[in-house]
């Protein structure tokens, strides 16, 4: 999970969490707790977080913030949730997320 | 839903603008909500790793995490300001009425004033391949780094030569991540010098009168091509270069984030010079809807430093609107609007300068029609 990670810093240094695990389309994946998910994803090398609605094209985050929605993912079946700012828990469910999603599909 | 909230001003955004607000609101006495989507406060000040110029009532030489620490200290110092972090406002109801979800949730607040804090967006650019992963806002790139420690590509070009592409650009190499080149439009560099210098000290090529002309990958960036650009910053043939990067940054420009404020039905103008559409507004931050001020990157898009005094401004203004004093309001009011007219002086502040006339201009020319 470390490939990703900046371990050495002029400036900054990054106290580790807590390391947790979660899946992404199946497979499990470790990240630290309370970091976004987006980043524990990136950090272990994945950058495709979605295909878009109409053409299927390959989607990542962009703004890494929260404004522009370019990183929606499915989690724990719920759909269109922003990973970059939504935060890591162990043993969540994170998922490709294809076209639009359906709202409130749990209910 | 919970029952109805109320406070005497709530401020939307707990960056440079808005932590400075509630401060100065507090000071004057009044009742303060600081309502923040993030965790920590401090806004984007959270991953600035450099040291800030101006001048040093805004913390000259001081690194932005450090004034971000500062500035949220201050204000959770007692319990005068009640701070709504992890909470984002996604309404603004007619009657003024503001939404709030936070924890999936939905409270409502009805405040007496609001000063609108929320800062700005990073700008696209239409090319092709624009939307494969690893193409990422200059700032995305930093909040994965800066703040979390991820790194945001192995190789990255950078588009756009102003101080957020420079600042980001230094801050990468510091990561120990390789950049490919800085690319501008312009036929300058447009960030100060200062930057410029450590970028060229760097060894990192800065292309002036360059576009970027597509992005290649299937599944994610592996190369962009680069162009020159001729006087009308139209692409001169044969002049394509490849690099080969997995991560295409862009700083090409922030526009004010003004969701909230076209809720509330504050009058705007299309100011270029200020990042989009900008809320009209007076000398005291107060838009067109009594009662709702603005501060920071809504009301311009600016730096941190003007973000801060005019902070200072509409907090100072919002509470003596609801009748509190103090004996130096007038003093911190002039050293405001004179801490800003030299910040915005000389030939870096031109832009800025036009822009605000040309807001003021158009509110005219709107109020008259």
């Amino acid at each position: 999970m470390n490939d990703g990670r900046i371990i050495l810093h002029p400036i900054l240094e990054f106290k580790e969490g807590k390391k947790v695990s979660f899946t992404f389309d199946g497979k499990e994946f470790q990240g630290y707790e309370g970091e976004p998910i987006a980043c524990a994803l990136h950090a272990a090398g994945v950058r495709v977080l979605r295909e878009s609605p109409e053409l299927g094209r390959p989607r990542g985050f962009f703004c890494a913030i929260g404004n522009c929605s370019s990183c929606l993912m499915t989690v724990d079946g719920r759909p269109n949730v922003r990973v970059c700012v939504e935060k890591l828990r162990e043993g969540m469910n994170v998922k490709t997320q294809k076209g639009k999603g359906v709202l409130l599909a749990n209910n | 839903m919970s029952s109805l909230l109320t406070t005497e001003i709530c401020i939307v955004g707990a960056g440079p603008a808005g932590l400075r607000a509630a401060i100065a609101a507090r000071d004057m006495g009044a009742c303060v909500m600081l309502v923040d989507s993030e965790e920590n406060l401090g806004g984007q000040l959270v991953k600035q790793t450099h040291k800030f110029f101006g001048s040093r009532g805004q913390f000259a030489g001081m690194r932005g995490i450090d004034i971000a620490k500062l500035l949220s200290d201050e204000v959770t110092k007692d319990s005068s300001v009640t701070v709504m972090s992890d909470s984002q406002v996604v309404g603004f109801y007619p009657d003024g009425t503001l939404a709030i979800e936070k924890d999936d949730c939905l409270k409502l607040l009805k405040p007496q004033r609001v000063i609108c804090a929320t800062g700005a967006s990073e700008r696209m650019l239409p090319f092709p391949n624009n939307d494969l992963p690893g193409v990422y806002g200059a700032g995305a790139a930093q909040t994965l780094m800066n703040l979390y420690g991820v790194r945001p590509g192995n190789r990255v070009l950078m588009i756009g030569a102003g101080n957020i592409g420079l600042i980001v650009s230094y801050q990468l190499i510091q990561a120990g991540i390789d950049v490919a080149a800085i690319v501008e439009a312009m036929p300058y560099v447009g960030g100060y010098d200062v930057h410029a210098r450590k970028i060229q000290r760097a060894g990192i090529p800065i292309l002036t009168s360059h576009t970027i002309k597509a992005v290649h990958g299937r599944q994610v960036v592996e190369g962009a091509t680069v162009s020159a650009v001729d006087a009308q910053f139209c692409i001169i043939p044969d002049s394509d270069r490849y690099f080969q990067v997995d991560t295409v940054c862009l700083a090409v420009g922030l526009t004010p984030l003004t969701e909230l404020l076209w809720q509330a039905d504050c009058k705007m103008g299309y100011i270029p010079e200020l990042g989009g559409y900008t809320p009209f507004r007076n000398e005291n931050y107060e838009t067109t809807r009594p009662g709702v001020f603005v501060a920071g990157d809504l009301a311009g898009i600016e730096e941190a430093s003007s973000a801060m005094i005019e902070g200072e401004i509409a907090g100072l203004c919002a509470a003596k609107s609801l009748g509190y004093e103090i004996d130096d309001f007038e003093d911190r009011i002039n050293r405001a609007k004179t801490e800003l007219r030299v910040l915005r002086q000389g030939p870096t502040g031109e832009k800025i300068r036009q822009g605000i006339a040309s807001l003021m201009q158009l509110r005219e020319e709107c109020e008259g029609a």
